[in-house]
């Protein structure tokens, strides 16, 4: 990914930017053409290197990320100057049938809402059955330790990320998610990309309207999680407090009944 | 003579009432052979039970109430795991 911002037009929305800061994770559908996909996909199924090493000996997947939409949602994620940390072509075989354990990836981070931002990137369809990665909305915030999470099998919420080919799904690095088994015939490719950013994640993507009414009645409501039980409100607080942070706006109050404002906060 | 293995089912409630939703799962079954799989992460959408007293009704023992969470001053919003843990087992015969 070479250097230098994109357009305004090429960064992401207040509500891509919402969805963001309510789930965890945003998908990109189909952002990615086909010709791209179909170099991308038939390198992975004949690469004989190791996945870590993928990002550095393709040439086509960093085409992929220099495109401007591409290229403007990682802007809108970890800003203009973005930190390289790893990157991993991962690979479930065909009929395999099981699947990881839930865990959140790295270790826990101590920044209070600084983030790294994990691409996933789908070069081939991805069906249910298929073993695209389960992800939990709304885990992003809260605090375990890689596999400490490892017990639990199903929760109410936890989404599956199918996708058609030239998705690519952003997801912050602390969200809980494991792969998936694979049921078809096919080996699935997906590619992740992490990046820390290299300055302050405030305001960094297209702010207009980050304080609109739609938007702040969207994050009240789709921050309340389901899974979270009693915890809801609490965990929807948290996330109003992420949106000051990434809007810049350290008065902007999207919080369940105006909590924080409420507080003093 | 019967022959016996335990199952462990996790549920976890929205609220430490007994009878609230239930909103995570897992079942881990010592009746299965080694090569045979467990429950897997995401192959279900619907919990087994909609609570634990429902679980209850069906014949499983509770063996662990979670405790109530304490919320330290100035970490009121810190979050973590799943806050309402209940582990349930029965035993079921092999022959």
């Amino acid at each position: 990914m070479s250097g230098g911002s994109v357009e305004k037009q090429h960064l992401l929305t207040a509500k891509q930017m919402a969805d963001f800061a309510v789930n965890g994770y945003l998908v990109l559908s189909e952002v990615v053409p086909e010709e791209y996909n179909e170099r991308a996909a038939k390198e992975m199924r004949e690469y004989a290197g190791h996945g870590g090493r993928y990002w550095n000996e393709s040439e086509v997947i960093r085409d992929i990320f220099n495109l401007p939409q591409v290229k403007g949602a990682m802007q809108s994620f970890v800003g203009t100057n973005p930190v390289y940390d790893h990157s991993f072509l991962h690979v479930v075989k065909a009929q395999h049938h099981k699947g990881q354990v839930y865990h959140a990836d790295s270790i826990i981070d101590t920044r209070p809402f600084g983030y790294d931002i994990q691409a996933f990137y789908f070069s081939h369809d991805a069906p249910d059955e298929m073993g695209p990665t389960l992800v939990l909305p709304g885990s992003h915030l809260r605090k375990v330790s890689n596999g400490s999470i490892g017990r639990y099998k199903n929760i109410v919420g936890q989404r599956r990320l199918v996708s058609k080919a030239g998705t690519i799904a952003f997801l912050h690095h602390a969200i809980w998610h494991c792969a998936q088994p694979n049921f078809t015939d096919t080996t699935r490719y997906v590619f992740k990309l992490r990046m820390r950013p290299g300055q302050e994640q405030r305001a960094l993507f297209n702010t207009e309207g980050y304080d609109s009414p739609e938007v702040a009645d969207y994050i009240r409501k789709a921050g309340h999680h389901t899974w979270c039980g009693d915890e809801g409100r609490v965990n929807q607080v948290n996330i109003a407090k992420f949106w000051r942070y990434l809007t810049g706006d350290n008065r902007v109050d999207v919080s369940f009944e105006g909590a924080l404002t409420r507080m003093g906060l | 003579m019967s022959v016996t293995r335990q199952q462990i089912m996790i549920l976890h409630l929205a609220l430490p009432d007994l009878e609230s939703k239930t909103v995570a799962w897992a079942l881990y079954d010592g009746s299965k052979s080694k090569d045979e799989l467990q429950m897997q992460t995401g192959d279900s959408n619907e919990p087994p039970y909609e609570s634990v007293l429902d679980a209850m009704r069906d014949g499983w023992n509770v063996i662990q109430l979670p405790t109530m969470p304490i919320f330290i001053s100035g970490h009121e919003f810190e979050q973590g795991h799943l806050p309402y843990e209940y582990v349930l087992e029965r035993k079921v015969e092999i022959r």
